[in-house]
């Protein structure tokens, strides 16, 4: 399969989207809740929340990012955005590493040393 | 689910489909299927695409095997939803509810494959550490699994962080274990389009 990976293509498909598409909340708030940089209080603990833990969010974290004046639907993109940033973040590092491991000559079979 | 939108934002013909699936599927509708349908242009349209693309596109691992690692990234990523259903898919899809519990119980003694070990050892890292290292890479190598199936395992990786963090954000409903069935058979039969 070429390196220009179907998946993965897909996948850039969805980011584009949710980061560069029409939206309720500007596209400023959705990059910063893709990359969870920069959000005020009180959306940057509920995209924090939604980054490292999304069990411990709970009914008050969205009650109060509503009381702040965001709408249910901004609040929907928000963090829509803030999860498919991590899912980018974890599939690029993993990537990454790969491309790292391969192009060394390691047990993958991307680069060979012609020696 | 914690949006009233998700709850109810949606237009007459998808409100009729959803009472469609609950009378034929005899099982509420799953909020992983209503999140898709809410304002799909902003999320649905794109991540199912993705998602289907992921865990039935051209790939070297079976459908069964994409469906175990989903199980495994819920699992350490503990969203109840997704380890519900997507270990009931694995199981559905490999005929083989033990091989799939043991993986979930403990994957080094687990009899599978060392290079699917190899392949869900690494997503486990990269889940709970945010991170993997070239060293991690090479063992998956060395294993036996091919840089494209590694491919493939991240994307798979990459779509079920989204809808395990989905779900915990917005709540979703943990079904009963018929609802998690039938919702394994229809994603064994049509898949995630």
């Amino acid at each position: 399969m070429p390196d220009g990976d179907d998946k993965r293509a897909a996948q850039q498909a969805l980011v584009d989207r949710v980061l560069n598409g029409a939206g309720t909340a500007s596209a400023e708030l959705r990059a910063q809740a893709f990359h969870n940089d920069g959000t005020s209080p009180p959306m940057d603990a509920l995209v924090h929340n939604v980054v490292r833990s999304p069990v411990r969010l709970t009914d008050a974290d969205i009650a109060a990012a509503k009381a702040s004046g965001l709408s249910e639907d901004q609040i929907f993109e928000l963090v829509v955005c803030a999860a498919v940033g991590q899912s980018n973040r974890l599939y690029e590092a993993g990537l990454a590493a790969l491309a790292e491991a391969t192009a060394d000559g390691g047990a993958g079979n991307a680069a060979r040393d012609p020696q | 689910m914690r949006l009233e939108i998700l709850n109810s934002g949606y237009s007459p013909g998808t409100k009729l489909l959803f009472g469609v699936i609950r009378l034929f599927s005899r099982q509420p509708v799953p909020d992983a299927a209503k999140l898709v349908f809410y304002r799909p242009d902003f999320y649905g349209e794109k991540a199912k695409a993705f998602t289907h693309e992921a865990m039935r596109g051209p790939s070297d691992w079976s459908v069964g095997d994409r469906e175990l690692m989903a199980a495994y990234v819920a699992k350490v990523n503990e969203s109840a939803f997704c380890i519900g259903a997507h270990t009931a898919t694995a199981r559905l899809a490999y005929q083989d509810a033990p091989r799939v519990t043991a993986v979930l119980t403990d994957l080094e003694s687990a009899p599978i494959e060392e290079p699917l070990r190899a392949t869900l050892r690494m997503l486990g890292t990269l889940t709970r550490d945010g991170g993997v290292s070239a060293d991690d890479m090479r063992q998956v190598l060395a294993a036996g699994a091919s840089p494209q199936q590694i491919k493939d395992a991240l994307a798979v990786c990459a779509a079920f962080t989204t809808t395990a963090k989905l779900a915990d954000a917005f709540g979703f409903d943990v079904l009963s274990p018929e609802g998690f069935a039938a919702g394994a058979k229809y994603l064994l039969k049509r898949g995630y389009r």
